[in-house]
C-alpha cells in the first residue's frame, strides 16, 4: 500500500508533460491489451469500397482495399508497439550488459567485445539487416532478433563510453580495494551513474524500430500482411500526401504520439535521477 | 469492365473515333462524368512539329545495366535500345509487323525458310554501311552455346545464318515458324556494326537516335541521326531517358516540370494526377497481365475442380476497382490480350462465383481448402495487396488463402516455379504463338504451371506452320479454350500502361500497346509542340 | 599526448583487420543468399542453359574460397575488380558516387550539428520551459516519420507547391558549386530533420544529467551565469556521450541514406549498394561496404580520442 501512495504522491507531483505522456502509453497499452474489442471490424474484413471519407461508421475512414482505418490503427498499435518494445529491450539489455561488463572489466575482454561490436556497426545496418532477413526468412521472430542484435551495437556503445567516464572515479577504485564484486560494482556504482543518458537513448530507440521497420517494408522485407502495422501503413499510403491527401499522417500520427509521449515520461525521470530541482 | 472502361480504352487505341466515342457514351449517359484528361488524350492529332529536347522518367533500369544485349535486363536498356539499335522489324501502333532495318521480308518453301532484304544504303551512326555480315554477326552472338541472352531459345531455332550478296540474309529454322519475324523485332535483336564476324562496340547502332552518354542506373542521352533511314521519323533534337525507381518521385518531377513524359503511373493515382490541368493521363491497354501460376503437379493443384475453384473464388472486378483504380480490365484466365490478332471474342468473362467454387470442390471431394500464396511486391505493384484481397473474396467458398509474403530478392529463383502458389506477371508478346510457347508449352523452361495439355501442344506446333490466317484463328482460338478452362493460372487482370505527360507533349494519334511509352519508341515518334 | 599516438596506432592496426573481417562476412553473407549474379541479373528469363553460360562468363563457376582469395589478393594490390553486371571498373563506378555520399553528407552535417548542439544547450538551459517542451515536441515528431515521408512532405511543400527548390537531386559531375548546393538542399534539409532530435535529445540529457555535480553546485554558488556553467563547466564533461551520438549520426548521414537517395534521385553510394545487393554483385557490394566500413572505423576513432581528450583521467590512466 505503500508503495502505491509513494507512486501516486510522485505522479501528483510530476509536471504536467509528464503526466500526458504517462496518459498516452496508458492508452497506447490500453488499446493494444483490447484491440480485438475496441476494433469495430476484423483486422483484415474488407469493409466497402476503398478511400471512403471519415464517417460514423468508419471513423477514419476506409484503405486502400476498403478495409477500416480505425480498426487497422488499433490492431496495429498491438503489433507495432508490441515488436518495438520487445526489440528495443532485447537491444538495451544485451548492449547495456556488455557495454558496461567491457568498460569495467577493460583489458582483453574490452578489446574482444569492442572488435566485434565495431565489426558489427561498420557493415552498414540496413543492408546487414537485408542480408539477414533475405537469408533467415521474415519472420517477426527474426525480425525482432535482427533488429535488436544490430541496435544493441549503438546501445553498446553508448553503455561502454559513458561507464568508462564512471569506472575512472575514485570511488569505483573504493569498491574495488573493499573486494565488492564485479556485479555489485555495476549495479550498485556504475547502473545508476549512467542510466540518464540510456534512458535518453532507450525514448529515441523505441521510435527508431517503428522506423526500421518501416524502411524495411519500403525494400519489401517489413512484417508479413495482412498484419496491420503503422510504418507499413505509411509506406502504403506514402504517396497520396503528394496530393493533398492526409491519409498517411493518421498512422504517423500514431507513431508520433506515442514517441512524444514516451520521451516526457523519459525527460521526468531524466530531471528524477539527475537530483536536480527545477529551478536551477 | 465497366462499359466506360471499355470505351475509354479502345478510344485511346483509336478504335472509336472521337465522334462515336461521344454519341456512345452519352448513350450510356456517362460523357459528363469522364475525367477530362483521359478522354482529351488521343481524340485531337496535331501535327507533328520539329526540335526541343525531350525528358523522359521510367521506373525499370539499375546500376547493374550492360549495353550488351546479350545481358539486356532492365525496361531502361530495353527503351534506350529500341531508340538508338534498329532492329530488322518493327510493331507498329496498331499492333502489325512491318520491315524496319529490313525492306522486306518473306518465306521460302515454307515457314522454316526466311528471306531479308536489307535497306539499302542504311548506315550505322558511325557512317559505316550495314551489311548481311553485320546481321548474321549481330544474331549469331546470341545462339552461340555460351550465350546468356534472353532471346537464346528462340535463336537456337536457327539452323544456318547465310548472306546472299551484301544486302540479303537468308534464315533457316529446325521448324516452321510463322511468327518468326516478329520476334526478330525484339529490342535485343538491334542490329550492331561487326568486324570480321565479331561485334565488339555496343554503343553503334543504327536507329533514329545517336547515343551521347549512358550512365548506368541513371539516365541516356540521345541526340537525332541526320542519316536515319526514315528521314521524316524523329522529331525532337535530342532526348534524356531517366531512371527514377520512386514513383513519387516520378510523379513530382513531372508535376514540377523536370521531365515532360513520366511512365509507370500508379494506378491508385493516375486519376489524382489528372486533376492538374497542365499534365495529361494516356491510358493505353496493353498485353501486360497478371498471373497466380499453380504447380498442376502439385496436390491438391493438380485436380482440375480445385483449380477451377480458386478460379472462380477472385472477384476480378473489384481487383480492378481496388488495384487498378479501373485502370486496366480483367482477364479471363488465358495470357491473350484484345491487343492481340487471334483474341478469342467467343469466350464467355469468367465471373466471381463463390457457389460454383463450392460445387468444384466438392467434386474434387474436398469441403474446404487451406492454402498458401506466396507473393511479393518487386512483381508488380499492388501484388501484396491483391493477394490479401483475394484471401479476403475467397473465404465465401470455403477457401483459406494465406498470403504469403517473400523477400524481392531471388524471387524468380526460389519461388517461383517452386512454391505451390505464387505470384507472377507478364509484360506480354506480341504474337500468340510467343506467349504460348514461352509460358504454357510443355517443353518451355518457364511453363510457369508446369501444365501438360496434349491437345494444346499439339496445337501449338501446328499452328506455327500453319500458312492460312482462317485456320490459325480456329487454332489459337481453341488453345485460349483450353488454358482457361484446364490451365493452372488465374489470369486475373490485364494492367493499362499508364503514361502521363505535360501539355506541351505531342502525342500521335494511335499509341502501341505492346510496351509502355508507345512500345518503348516514344522518342521516335512523338515530338514537342514549343 | 604519446598515449594517444600509441592508441592511434594500435586503432589502426585494428582497423585493418575489422576491415578484413568485414570483408570475409560480406562475401560469406552475399554467398549464402539464395542465388547468384548469374541467376539475378537474368531474372524471370533464367534457364538453366543460359545462367551456366552467364556462370562461366562470370567467373562464379569457381569454388567460393578461390573467388575469395582472387579477390582479396587483387584487393590487396588495390585493383578491386570490375562490375558483374555492368562490366565497368570499380574505381570509377564507386568514385563519383562516393564522393556524392559525402557531399550530402557534410552538406546535411553542416547544418545538422550546429543546429542540434545549440537547440540541446538551449533547451538544458531553460529545462521545462515552454521552448524546452516545444522544441522537444517538434523534433521528436520528425524523427517519429519515416524518412521517406519526411521528404515526401518537404517537396510537397518546398518544391511542388512553393516552387523554391527543384524535387530531383540527380546531380551530375561538372555541375557548378552553387547550383548543386541548390539542387542538393532538399535533401540535406530532410537528413537534417533526422538526425537533430537524437543529438540534440542527448545534448541536453548529458548536461543536465552533470548539472547536479558538486562543482557545478559549487559554480552556481560562486554566482556564475547559468549559460556560463553550461559552457565552461557542464559541457566540456559531457563531451564523451554527445561525440558519441554525432558520431553515430555522421555515420548514419553518409552510410543511411538509401531511402532519401532513392526519393530524391540523388547518384549516391547507398541506392547503388542496395542495387548491387539485388543483383548479387559482390565486386561493387564489397567495394562500397569496405569503404563504409572504413569511414565507420576512422569516425569511431575520432569520437574515442575526444573522449579520451576531454577526460583528464582517461588521458593519464594511474
Amino acid at each position: 500500500m505503500n508503495k502505491m501512495r509513494f507512486a501516486w504522491n510522485e505522479f501528483n507531483k510530476a509536471p504536467l508533460t509528464a503526466k500526458i505522456g504517462l496518459l498516452i502509453i496508458v492508452v497506447y497499452v490500453f488499446v493494444a491489451i483490447f484491440a480485438p474489442l475496441i476494433a469495430p471490424f476484423g483486422e483484415s474484413e474488407i469493409v466497402g469500397r476503398k478511400y471512403l471519407p471519415w464517417s460514423n461508421e468508419f471513423l477514419l475512414g476506409t484503405d486502400n482495399l476498403g478495409r477500416d482505418m480505425f480498426t487497422r490503427i488499433v490492431y496495429g498499435a498491438r503489433n507495432t508497439v508490441g515488436i518495438a518494445l520487445i526489440t528495443t529491450l532485447l537491444a538495451f539489455s544485451l548492449g547495456g550488459i556488455f557495454g558496461i561488463f567491457a568498460a569495467v572489466m577493460g583489458g582483453w575482454t574490452e578489446l574482444v567485445l569492442s572488435r566485434v561490436v565495431d565489426i558489427l556497426m561498420a557493415i552498414p545496418s540496413l543492408i546487414f539487416s537485408m542480408l539477414l532477413l533475405t537469408i533467415f526468412g521474415t519472420s517477426v521472430i527474426s525480425l525482432i532478433l535482427i533488429i535488436g542484435v544490430l541496435d544493441s551495437t549503438r546501445v553498446y556503445r553508448l553503455a561502454r563510453a559513458t561507464s568508462l567516464n564512471i569506472v575512472v572515479m575514485d570511488y569505483i577504485d573504493v569498491a574495488r580495494l573493499r573486494g565488492e564484486k564485479i556485479g555489485w560494482i555495476i549495479i550498485n556504482e556504475i547502473l545508476p551513474n549512467i542510466s540518464a543518458p540510456l534512458v535518453a537513448e532507450f525514448g529515441i530507440r523505441f521510435c527508431f524500430v517503428f522506423l526500421t521497420i518501416s524502411s524495411l517494408s519500403f525494400l519489401g522485407l517489413g512484417i508479413q500482411p495482412p498484419t496491420a502495422d503503422w510504418g507499413g501503413m505509411v509506406r502504403d499510403t506514402a504517396d497520396l500526401i503528394t496530393f493533398d491527401d492526409y491519409t498517411p499522417l493518421i498512422p504517423a500520427a500514431a507513431i508520433a504520439i506515442l514517441t512524444i509521449g514516451v520521451n516526457f515520461v523519459v525527460d521526468w525521470f531524466l530531471q528524477k535521477t539527475s537530483g536536480l530541482k527545477d529551478e536551477l | 469492365m465497366k462499359p466506360t472502361d471499355k470505351l475509354l480504352s479502345r478510344l485511346n487505341n483509336a478504335e472509336v473515333s472521337r465522334r462515336d466515342f461521344l454519341k456512345k457514351a452519352s448513350a450510356l449517359g456517362i460523357a459528363g462524368a469522364l475525367p477530362g484528361a483521359l478522354l482529351s488524350t488521343n481524340a485531337v492529332a496535331a501535327k507533328p512539329k520539329r526540335g526541343g529536347h525531350l525528358r523522359i522518367a521510367l521506373a525499370g533500369g539499375s546500376t547493374g545495366d550492360s549495353l550488351d544485349p546479350t545481358r539486356l535486363t532492365s525496361p531502361h536498356i530495353n527503351f534506350l535500345y529500341y531508340t538508338t539499335h534498329a532492329q530488322l522489324t518493327e510493331v507498329l501502333p496498331n499492333g502489325e509487323l512491318s520491315p524496319y532495318l529490313a525492306e522486306s521480308y518473306e518465306y521460302g518453301k515454307d515457314a522454316s525458310e526466311w528471306i531479308f532484304k536489307l535497306r539499302k544504303g542504311a548506315e550505322f551512326h558511325n557512317g559505316k554501311t550495314i551489311t548481311a555480315d553485320d546481321v548474321i554477326a549481330s544474331l549469331d552472338r546470341h545462339r552461340g552455346e555460351d550465350s546468356a541472352s534472353q532471346m537464346k531459345s528462340f535463336m537456337q531455332e536457327i539452323i544456318s545464318l547465310k548472306k546472299d550478296g551484301d544486302s540479303t540474309v537468308i534464315i533457316k529454322l529446325q521448324n516452321p515458324n510463322v511468327d518468326f519475324p516478329t520476334i526478330l523485332s525484339a529490342p535485343t535483336l538491334g542490329i550492331l556494326p561487326s568486324t570480321n564476324g565479331k561485334v565488339e562496340d555496343f554503343t553503334v547502332g543504327s536507329g533514329a537516335y545517336m547515343l551521347e552518354k549512358f550512365e548506368p542506373g541513371q539516365r541516356s542521352l540521345v541526340k537525332r541521326n541526320p542519316n536515319f533511314f526514315f528521314p521524316d521519323r524523329g522529331y525532337v533534337d535530342s532526348a534524356e531517358i531517366l531512371t527514377i525507381a520512386d514513383s513519387t518521385a516520378r510523379q513530382n518531377a513531372l508535376v514540377t516540370g523536370a521531365v515532360d513524359v513520366i511512365g509507370d503511373v500508379p494506378a491508385a493515382t493516375a486519376d489524382l494526377l489528372a486533376r492538374n490541368a497542365k499534365i495529361k493521363v494516356l491510358d493505353v491497354t496493353g498485353m501486360m497481365h497478371d498471373t497466380f501460376p499453380m504447380l498442376t503437379n502439385q496436390a491438391p493443384l493438380d485436380n482440375n475442380h480445385v483449380r477451377m475453384a480458386l478460379k472462380l473464388s477472385i472477384d476480378r472486378e473489384e481487383v480492378l476497382e481496388k488495384i487498378l483504380s479501373g485502370h486496366g480490365m480483367v482477364g479471363n484466365d488465358h495470357p491473350i490480350s484484345p491487343v492481340n490478332r487471334f483474341f478469342n471474342t467467343e469466350l464467355e468473362q469468367r465471373v466471381y462465383d463463390p457457389e460454383k467454387a463450392k460445387w468444384h470442390l466438392k467434386q474434387a471431394g474436398l469441403s474446404k481448402l487451406k492454402i498458401k500464396l506466396s507473393v511479393s511486391d518487386s512483381v508488380y505493384a499492388g501484388a501484396v495487396d491483391t493477394a490479401v484481397l483475394y484471401s479476403e473474396q475467397a473465404k465465401k467458398s470455403g477457401i483459406e488463402i494465406t498470403p504469403n509474403r517473400v523477400p524481392a530478392d531471388g524471387y524468380w529463383k526460389d519461388v517461383w516455379l517452386k512454391h505451390p502458389w505464387c505470384v507472377s506477371n507478364w509484360s506480354g508478346r506480341p504474337t500468340e504463338d510467343w506467349m504460348f510457347t514461352q509460358a504454357y508449352a510443355a517443353t518451355s523452361n518457364w511453363n510457369e504451371t508446369l501444365w501438360k495439355n496434349d491437345r494444346f501442344n499439339e496445337l501449338l506446333v501446328a499452328a506455327r506452320a500453319e500458312l492460312e490466317d482462317s485456320k490459325r484463328r480456329d487454332m489459337y482460338y481453341e488453345m485460349q479454350r483450353l488454358v482457361r478452362d484446364d490451365g493452372g493460372s488465374v489470369v486475373h487482370l490485364f494492367a493499362n500502361h499508364i503514361t502521363a505527360y505535360n501539355e506541351n507533349v505531342g502525342v500521335p494519334s494511335k499509341v502501341a500497346g505492346n510496351w509502355e511509352f508507345d512500345g518503348f519508341k516514344m522518342v521516335e515518334r512523338w515530338w514537342l509542340n514549343s | 599526448m604519446s598515449n594517444i599516438l600509441r592508441i592511434l596506432f594500435q586503432r589502426l592496426a585494428l582497423g585493418l583487420f575489422t576491415l578484413f573481417i568485414v570483408s570475409l562476412i560480406i562475401f560469406m553473407g552475399i554467398t549464402l543468399l539464395p542465388g547468384d549474379a548469374a541467376e539475378a541479373m537474368l531474372g524471370q528469363s533464367a534457364t538453366p542453359d543460359t545462367v551456366a553460360a552467364l556462370r562461366v562468363q562470370l567467373g562464379l563457376d569457381l569454388p567460393p574460397h578461390t573467388r575469395y582469395f582472387n579477390w582479396l589478393l587483387g584487393a590487396l594490390q588495390g585493383d578491386f575488380g570490375t562490375s558483374v553486371g555492368s562490366g565497368q571498373q570499380i574505381s570509377s563506378l564507386i568514385g563519383t558516387r562516393f564522393a556524392n555520399t559525402l557531399f550530402l553528407a557534410i552538406f546535411a552535417a553542416t547544418i545538422a550539428v550546429p543546429l542540434a548542439l545549440i537547440l540541446g544547450i538551449l533547451a538544458a538551459l531553460y529545462r521545462s520551459s515552454v521552448y524546452d517542451r516545444v522544441v522537444n515536441v517538434v523534433t521528436l515528431a520528425s524523427i517519429s516519420m519515416p524518412e521517406f515521408f519526411i521528404s515526401y512532405i518537404l517537396i510537397l511543400f518546398v518544391s511542388v507547391k512553393a516552387g523554391w527548390l527543384p524535387s530531383l537531386a540527380n546531380v551530375q559531375t561538372g555541375v557548378p558549386f552553387l547550383v548543386r548546393l541548390e539542387m542538393t538542399l532538399l535533401p540535406a534539409l530532410a537528413l537534417t530533420l533526422m538526425s537533430v532530435a537524437h543529438m540534440m535529445r542527448m545534448t541536453r540529457a548529458s548536461i543536465i544529467n552533470l548539472l547536479a555535480n558538486p562543482y557545478i553546485e559549487m559554480a552556481t554558488l560562486k554566482g556564475i551565469k547559468k549559460a556560463r556553467i553550461i559552457t565552461h563547466h557542464a559541457l566540456p564533461n559531457a563531451w564523451a556521450p554527445i561525440v558519441n551520438v554525432i558520431v553515430l549520426n555522421l555515420a548514419y548521414l553518409i552510410v543511411g541514406v538509401v531511402v532519401v537517395e532513392v526519393v530524391f534521385v540523388y547518384p549516391g553510394l547507398g541506392q547503388l549498394l542496395v542495387d548491387s545487393v539485388q543483383r548479387r554483385d559482390l565486386p561493387v557490394v564489397q567495394a562500397a561496404c569496405l569503404i563504409f566500413a572504413a569511414t565507420y572505423i576512422l569516425l569511431n576513432l575520432f569520437a574515442d580520442i575526444i573522449s579520451i581528450v576531454t577526460n583528464p583521467r582517461l588521458l593519464n590512466p594511474k
